[in-house]
């Protein structure tokens, strides 16, 4: 049987999601092209990958939360692709840092990540990707099993917290950038603890419904 | 108004604008052709952009630095001035209509004849020259800018300071309806700024009317600012309305928003770190490669005595 229409877009979606997450990497590489960065390209490079890093945290943490709401659950197809373009401006972001900043200096790396709190949050949030970038792949889902999977991937959480404090310890004067993404974040995980909270196994009977538990997302 | 002598530079020595466009235009292009080429190799070449000959090389004073002026666009695109937004980009988009004409200076406190001038009148009877200096923001950047104005002392030795003046403070304008950053307490406005007496009468300290010969551009502190080489850049006062002399160490902007980050001194100094990041080394706009951060941004010969004895960590 020839796939229907709404299979042909639903294939479509995730090249389209894959390609408007290269957007950024895009702009960057157009932007040093035509020179149209700003007079210190290296800074702006470095900039923009930890805030898109931060950008797309919160997409993957509001995939969830806007399933729920809007009961679209095609959502959650994205997350992981979501979450992995989290990691790889993560690793630009650490790139930039290790090479254009200390230039594999990694005496001075260590001191950097251990004297400076600013550094060694921003080091702390990254680290807390890679293991949940690592265990991606749906054999490391079964491999590790579901519960498992979930109790690992709740880094996430931190990994945002942290990538917060990083950039509200960076900034000079003007946080209201940093405090914007705080605020979507705190807003991301409360929701969590109210979900959860409701959905705790009350004493006169099962859980409703709407009350499910959290599905197991990863494994569809 | 901004009048400069001619003279100082042969025309023959200065690139055309037109040439100089084409050069980068063609640099710009191969260079994103190599790119292109080397993809994934990053990027491996000694500079991101080409050294810019707008400015032509080499010292002409005895104060200036024989060191490769960055391009005016650099100079006037990448710039800390919170008065009209905390972005590099913002100064140059939102100063654009800020208003340098009719200017009035305050001169008050410990001098003679407190008085209130026209900048023109303040400027008048001298010659302006070039000053060719390092600039090294906090941040850990640095640029080479050379500077249209004159010497500090000249001006404070006009105004003549009672024996009672050991400070002297430069306020910047506070109008929040020109300068949109005000309308946000990123800092305590209007900015201010303050050196010691000696350090204001040192000859490397500067007043600056203009940059590349030209009157100086809104997003770098027009009409007037202060140029301190030795210290970070934002030890400068922008866009001057007051000076005023005291027998009392003032209260500066940065120092009231964050007194252990931002010192009064705050003298370019490699080895007393900002408490959040390394000052031993700084990247030269328009450079790859990190370069080793100068002792009083390498101005030490000229500088130094004003600190001896004290403890440039405790005095940071």
């Amino acid at each position: 049987m020839a796939p229907g229409r709404s299979d042909r877009i639903r294939r479509l979606m995730k090249p389209l999601v894959f390609l408007l997450g290269l957007m950024p990497l895009a702009f960057l590489v157009w932007g040093f092209l035509t020179d149209t960065l700003s007079a210190n390209p290296i800074s702006d490079l470095t900039k923009e990958s930890g805030v898109w890093t931060l950008r797309f945290l919160v997409i993957t943490l509001a995939i969830t939360p806007l399933r729920e709401i809007t009961g679209w659950n095609q959502l959650q197809r994205f997350r992981r692709m979501v979450g992995l373009f989290a990691f790889f401006y993560g690793c630009m972001h650490f790139t930039t840092y290790i090479y254009l900043d200390k230039f594999f200096e990694w005496q001075e790396i260590v001191k950097d990540v251990a004297k400076r709190p600013f550094i060694t949050v921003g080091f702390s949030a990254f680290a807390l990707l890679v293991p949940l970038a690592a265990t991606s792949p749906n054999v490391m889902i079964k491999w590790m099993g579901g519960k498992r999977w979930r109790l690992l991937h709740r880094l996430v959480y931190v990994s945002a917290v942290a990538g917060v404090v990083h950039y509200l310890w960076l900034v000079k004067a003007d946080t209201r950038r940093p405090l914007t993404y705080g605020l979507l974040v705190f807003i991301l995980l409360a929701f969590r603890l109210v979900w959860y909270w409701k959905a705790r196994p009350s004493k006169t009977g099962p859980a409703s419904p709407a009350h499910r538990p959290l599905p197991s997302d990863a494994l569809q | 108004m901004l009048i400069r002598r001619a003279g100082d530079i042969r025309s023959s020595e200065i690139t055309d604008e037109k040439l100089y466009r084409g050069r980068r235009e063609f640099i710009r292009k191969a260079s994103a052709a190599t790119v292109m080429l080397a993809a994934g190799g990053l990027f491996t070449g000694e500079s991101l952009a080409e050294p810019q000959n707008q400015w032509p090389k080499g010292k002409k004073g005895p104060y200036d630095t024989d060191e490769q002026p960055n391009s005016f666009k650099d100079i006037t695109t990448y710039n800390n001035f919170y008065e009209f937004g905390t972005d590099k980009s913002d100064p140059a988009e939102y100063a654009v209509n800020f208003k340098t004409s009719p200017w009035k200076v305050a001169v008050e406190g410990e001098i003679k004849r407190p008085a209130v001038y026209n900048l023109e009148d303040l400027i008048k009877p001298r010659t302006l020259e070039d000053r060719i200096y390092r600039h090294r923001c906090v941040e850990g950047w640095s640029m080479v800018i050379p500077w249209l104005g004159f010497p500090m002392a000249d001006l404070i030795k006009r105004l003549e300071p009672t024996s009672r003046a050991k400070y002297v403070e430069f306020t910047t304008l506070l109008d929040p309806e020109q300068m949109p950053g005000q309308k946000r307490p990123f800092l305590n406005w209007p900015y201010r700024e303050g050196l010691r007496m000696d350090e204001a009468l040192n000859p490397l300290a500067f007043l600056a009317t203009g940059l590349y010969g030209k009157t100086l551009p809104n997003q770098n502190g027009a009409p007037f600012r202060s140029v301190i080489p030795w210290k970070y850049g934002f030890k400068s006062c922008k866009s001057i309305v007051k000076i005023r002399f005291l027998q009392t160490q003032p209260s500066t902007a940065w120092n009231d928003a964050a007194p252990n980050e931002y010192g009064f001194y705050s003298n370019v100094n490699p080895a007393v770190d900002h408490p959040r990041w390394s000052q031993s080394t700084e990247r030269r706009i328009g450079e790859f490669f990190k370069r080793k951060t100068l002792m009083f941004n390498g101005y030490t010969d000229q500088v130094a005595s004003l600190y001896s004895g004290m403890d440039l960590t405790k005095n940071f």
